[in-house]
């Protein structure tokens, strides 16, 4: 059990009222997958789990990462990698730099590194461009290595194939699965997509309304 | 972007601003009251005493100035902030907007008098204008014996508050708007089939008003009280009631002071008096506002074009005006002879910027380093409350914001005297100081407002997306924040410079006149009429306020030329 | 509390002794302590001819004595009043921020009665052997004595500026600019009292209409409306012909000067004789411009520099205020194209040198001669102006 994302009896409440409580565990390599209509708490649970909860929820409960109680870590420390459906990149850096950003400081390859992501992401010698002038497709593969490269212990997904059009779904989805795959992380996704839940193939949770 | 457990030097930054700006202000305060009821006169025993107001309202046509004062600073408001809509919402996102918006910026740097000045040298009856139309057209020879400016309306003062106020209302949109989600709601309420303006305002004017309140406000209590423009442009007979203050508060006779305090409180009481009524409106619209969406008039057509139409027109009327008021000083500063109704000077000549090359160059250096200072300053401390907000998760709370916003809404005649013998009383008496000190009380509340709106409106996802990647927020701050809003931070340092460079009254009373700043030269120089020397000086000072001004829009752009997605920010 | 406290200082601080200041008569003790001080000349900064000279003055003290003077610029010597009032209030009643100030009349009369001035120096500086005191206004200042609590540097005097090509015989007393007014409506104006030249042309109006000028000596009494009466008349019949029908006014002095320039107005007053020949040199008049004085003569005064009682240094103050009655900058002030000012000098009491160069100087363009100024006439009692300047603003000064 000590493996992977495992959420034991994490209850989340706002002002005393409890929103849900979850339990379950995502093994590396492996996926689960969150639905549920929008505003039933999808992203507060991301929150919860990324450490971005404002002061005004109360959380109880533990979460756990390959053995290490994170419940209390500030978000930086938690080894969470996360991808938006807007596949946001920082707009005043390059592709480069953008990639760079979360790599750890001590790599000393760090050139070749981003050279090699880029290569095995088809956008080769991308480095010094704009972010604006990608592609939708382009960018998603973008955030998805500047997520990977920053060497995270688990993955969230919130809807981030929610703004591909079909073709480029399909093509993101497999990158995405693979590639985490490859890397051993538990991923949890979150989706309204059941298409997407498909695909990852993994356990499916419903959240509900209370 | 928020985490609960911020460290408690986060929360210290926001009591530290305030705590630097309460003591001057109550301070302000406190010496305008006392005197104005007696409780303190010069050279003679304190008693509670209602003379002070006796003897203003017993002055002749007090109520004449009072209304003046309330009209002028109320209309021009009124049909300042009206046009910024107007532009705003019939414009916005157009290729129009841009230029105007270029256009326009570089006016907010012209200082209020030079503006005014300029200004009665155009539309007088020995102006330019006549001039350019005399005496071919006109047969005039000699000038008309025209009201104008100084018109007991008050309308040249009117015209003049406005073609100011519209570049800062301009300025202050341009930041708010993007909290306002104005282009979606735009191409809704087009598809809806409303006219471009009648559709902002039903969809965006409210999230809008909610953003720019503070800077009306600000404009509010300026027009009522500003003492540059209504002396170069204003009513005479008699004055506002700012000119009245002054000009007590500087007459010989002593037993004047009293009645100038009192009348600092009576200008306090008006201000908020209108600030009230400002608020009663508010309500109103907003109640009327609610029924007349409901009815669902959609304006489009004639009467959305002619709303278009006349505000670019106005907007580029105002501009024009101010900027061939600053062609008027740059060809002054040059001009030999020069008489009506000539429409050029008879010669050009460099004397005047070689008497005053000299004064101008040491006062410049000085000027722009204090001007720096303060601004950057009031940044530092603007941005440790942002920042606070941002790693607390909560908001400065309204008490502090109001502490913050003071010096915008109390008239800088009511307070000014009061402060200075605050600074005295502290053994703050003359000297760089009290002026640093005094300048940052009036920079402080304009760098928070230029700069809160677009920090406030950063996409707080970039953070979370930045924490999972392992930035802590110090982190997420310098490799983010800063340079991602760069634009608006050095913006709302142009925005402190430029109001620094501005201040007269708080220079010339806080140093004890030993401290020379090109405001305080250019009025001792103004107030000897030569219009080459006054050329010299307004252009100087249009530089000063001007260059960080450009800086801030040149600096991003050539740093981030090649960033398309930081353009619109 | 803290206000009583602070009365409590004020009382106590004018009371004290002030044993660091420096003693008038021991001069040579005077420019010992001067040198090295720095002193702070609050004065008018709106004319760039006097501000180069101020300039000058700085270079002479600091090269003969090792005096620093920085010219603090104003545009409203009450600001300067206000100043040490601000100071006296706060109880900073030494250091204070101003060392000498350009002053007279009213702005003297205040601070003299609120002991805000040091003294009585004026009379031991040493070049005052050398000022007329016999034969001009330089011990009194509008009636008040100055009692060597300020120091004498410049003479000046009532005189109108006009346009000679478009006026070419100016009207020479109050009924003939009655007159001409009507005839030329529009074409006259006057600052707006309460601005010191508006409110000097009322009281100039007032000595030509009265008919015994020797009351306005006396302070008002009971007598004011009888005295007044004549100048109300005038002033009613002359108002509606007035530039811009007499519903607005120049706000300032300097203000007239453009408004000739401009072809508004044919005729402005002005307290300085040389003002005119400056501003043609200026470019400021048309080379016609031309000064005159009224046929039964003009008001006069003195310009003075006087020390506040908190001042820093007040012995460098008083080697400047010397140094302002010396024959060289005496000489400098009056040549026409650098002030223009009247000397306050006994030209008797001078050596033959200085003599000869002041009979050598030219008048300027516009300037009048000391013959064709003629002896200057005493300024009224202060309550005058106050009374007249209070009563203009009720009857004119506010719109119907």
């Amino acid at each position: 059990m000590s493996d992977g994302l495992c959420l034991k009896n994490l209850r989340l409440a706002l002002q005393g009222r409890v929103l849900f409580e979850v339990n379950f565990s995502v093994r590396p390599g492996e996926v689960q997958t969150v639905m549920g209509p929008s505003g039933v708490g999808k992203s507060t649970l991301l929150a919860a789990i990324l450490g971005t909860l404002g002061p005004e929820f109360q959380v109880t409960g533990q979460i756990m990462l390959n053995g290490r109680d994170v419940t209390h870590m500030p978000p930086q420390a938690r080894r969470i990698g996360l991808m938006f459906q807007d596949h946001l990149l920082f707009p005043h850096m390059s592709v480069a730099q953008n990639l760079a950003f979360g790599l750890p400081a001590d790599a000393k390859t760090r050139k070749q590194v981003i050279q090699e992501a880029l290569e095995s992401i088809d956008l080769k010698g991308f480095e010094a461009r704009d972010p604006a002038t990608l592609s939708g497709g382009q960018r998603a593969r973008v955030a998805l290595m500047r997520t990977l490269l920053a060497a995270p212990d688990a993955l969230l997904l919130d809807e981030p194939f929610s703004r591909l059009d079909d073709a480029l779904k399909a093509q993101m989805r497999r990158l995405v699965f693979s590639r985490a795959q490859a890397a051993k992380l538990p991923i949890l996704l979150v989706t309204h997509d059941p298409a997407d839940a498909e695909a990852a193939g993994g356990a499916v949770l419903t959240l509900k309304a209370r | 972007m928020s985490h609960p457990k911020a460290r408690p030097l986060w929360r210290i930054a926001p009591v530290l601003t305030v705590a630097l700006l309460v003591g001057p202000v109550l301070f302000g305060i406190m010496w305008t009251v006392l005197p104005a009821i007696g409780l303190w006169r010069i050279g003679g025993v304190p008693a509670l005493s209602l003379q002070p107001f006796q003897h203003l309202l017993a002055h002749p046509g007090l109520s004449t100035s009072l209304w003046m004062s309330f009209k002028t600073g109320v209309v021009s408001t009124l049909l300042a902030f009206g046009l910024v809509c107007v532009l705003v919402a019939g414009w916005q996102g157009t290729r129009v907007f841009f230029y105007l918006e270029r256009l326009l910026s570089p006016l907010l740097s012209v200082p209020h008098g030079a503006a005014a000045l300029g200004l009665a040298f155009l539309i007088a009856p020995s102006g330019w204008i006549v001039r350019l139309m005399s005496p071919w057209a006109t047969g005039w020879d000699r000038p008309p014996d025209v009201l104008i400016p100084h018109d007991p309306g008050g309308w040249a003062l009117i015209f003049g508050l406005l073609s100011k106020e519209i570049p800062f209302l301009l300025l202050m949109a341009l930041a708010a708007l993007p909290q306002t989600q104005a282009g979606e709601r735009r191409m809704i309420s087009l598809s809806l089939g409303y006219g471009r303006i009648w559709g902002w305002f039903l969809t965006t004017l409210p999230a809008f008003y909610r953003q720019m309140r503070l800077p009306v406000f600000a404009v509010l209590v300026y027009g009522m009280t500003n003492v540059d423009m209504a002396l170069l442009l204003g009513p005479t007979r008699p004055p506002t009631l700012a000119i009245l203050i002054v000009d007590w508060m500087s007459d010989p006779n002593l037993a004047r002071r009293p009645q100038a305090a009192a009348a600092g409180v009576l200008q306090f009481a008006l201000v908020l008096g209108a600030l009230a009524l400002w608020w009663c409106a508010e309500r109103l619209i907003t109640w009327i506002g609610q029924r007349v969406l409901a009815l669902g008039y959609r304006m489009s057509g004639v009467l959305d074009d002619i709303g278009r139409w006349f505000s670019l027109a106005m907007g580029t009327f105002c501009a024009t005006a101010i900027l061939a008021g600053v062609l008027s000083h740059v060809i002054w500063s040059f001009a030999g002879r020069w008489r009506f109704p000539h429409i050029l000077p008879d010669a050009f000549r460099l004397r005047t910027w070689d008497r005053y090359s000299a004064d101008i160059a040491d006062v410049f250096v000085f000027t722009m380093t204090l001007a720096a200072g303060v601004a950057l300053v009031a940044l530092v401390l603007s941005l440790l409350c942002l920042e606070a907000e941002n790693r607390t998760g909560k908001p400065m709370n309204t008490t502090s914001l109001w502490v913050l916003y003071l010096p915008l809404l109390i008239p800088q005649v009511t307070f000014l005297p009061g402060l200075q013998i605050g600074l005295l009383q502290l053994g703050l008496g003359q000297g760089v100081w009290p002026v640093f000190i005094s300048h940052l009380v009036f920079v402080l509340p304009y760098t928070f407002l230029a700069l809160s709106g677009p920090y406030r409106a950063w996409d707080t996802r970039l953070g979370v997306l930045a924490a999972s990647l392992g930035a802590y927020e110090s982190r997420q701050f310098l490799v983010l924040r800063l340079p991602m809003l760069l634009k608006p931070i050095l913006v709302a340092f142009a925005v402190g410079c430029a109001v620094s460079i501005a201040q007269y009254l708080p220079t010339l009373l806080t140093s004890g006149g030993r401290v020379q700043t090109l405001t305080t030269e250019a009025l001792a120089v103004a107030s000897g009429g030569d219009r080459r020397a006054i050329g010299v000086w307004s252009l100087t000072l249009t530089a000063a306020a001007w260059a960080p001004f450009g800086a801030a829009l040149v600096i991003p752009a050539l740093l981030y030329r090649n960033r398309r997605g930081l353009r619109d920010v | 509390m803290k206000h009583f406290l602070l009365a409590t200082s004020i009382m106590v601080g004018s009371c004290l002794p002030l044993f660091a200041d420096p003693d008038p008569s021991d001069w040579g003790a005077i420019l010992a302590e001067a040198d090295g001080q720095t002193v702070y000349w609050n004065a008018w900064g709106g004319s760039t001819n006097t501000n180069d000279f101020i300039a000058w003055v700085g270079d002479r003290v600091q090269e003969d004595h090792g005096v620093t003077l920085e010219h603090v610029k104003l545009t409203d010597t009450a600001d300067a009043v206000s100043r040490v009032v601000a100071e006296q209030a706060a109880g900073q009643d030494t250091a204070g921020a101003i060392d000498l100030i350009w002053i007279n009349g009213a702005n003297f009369a205040a601070m003299k009665e609120a002991g805000l001035l040091f003294g009585p120096f004026a009379e031991d500086l040493p070049n005052w052997t050398f000022v007329d005191v016999a034969g001009k206004t330089v011990t009194s200042d509008f009636t008040v004595p100055t009692e060597g609590f300020e120091s004498p540097w410049a003479m000046a005097q009532v005189v109108f500026i006009y346009d000679s090509e478009t006026l070419p015989n100016p009207p020479k007393s109050a009924a003939a600019i009655l007159d001409w007014a009507q005839a030329n409506p529009g074409r006259f104006t006057f600052p707006q009292p309460p601005d010191f030249l508006g409110t000097t042309f009322l009281k100039q109006m007032l000595i030509e209409l009265v008919d015994d000028p020797s009351v306005l000596q006396q302070p008002v009494g009971e007598n004011y409306a009888d005295v007044t009466a004549p100048l109300w008349t005038w002033l009613e019949a002359i108002t509606p012909v007035l530039w811009r029908s007499g519903q607005a006014y120049p706000q300032t002095g300097p203000r007239q000067l453009q408004l000739i320039n401009d072809g508004e107005i044919d005729l402005a007053i002005s307290f300085s004789p040389g003002e005119a020949t400056a501003a043609i040199a200026n470019d400021q008049l048309p080379e016609s411009a031309r000064t005159f004085v009224l046929d039964n003569g003009t008001i006069g005064n003195a310009s003075f520099v006087a020390i506040p009682y908190n001042s820093s240094a007040k012995a460098g103050a008083m080697v400047v205020a010397n140094f302002l009655l010396s024959p060289e900058a005496q000489l400098r002030a009056q040549t026409p194209d650098i002030l223009g000012y009247g000397t306050v000098l006994d030209m008797q009491a001078l050596a033959p040198a200085d003599r000869a160069a002041f009979d050598a100087l030219e008048l300027g363009v516009a300037t009048l001669s000391p013959a064709a100024l003629g002896q200057a006439l005493p300024e009224p009692h202060p309550s005058w102006a106050t009374a007249i300047e209070n009563d203009w603003i009720e009857r004119f000064g506010v719109a119907p």
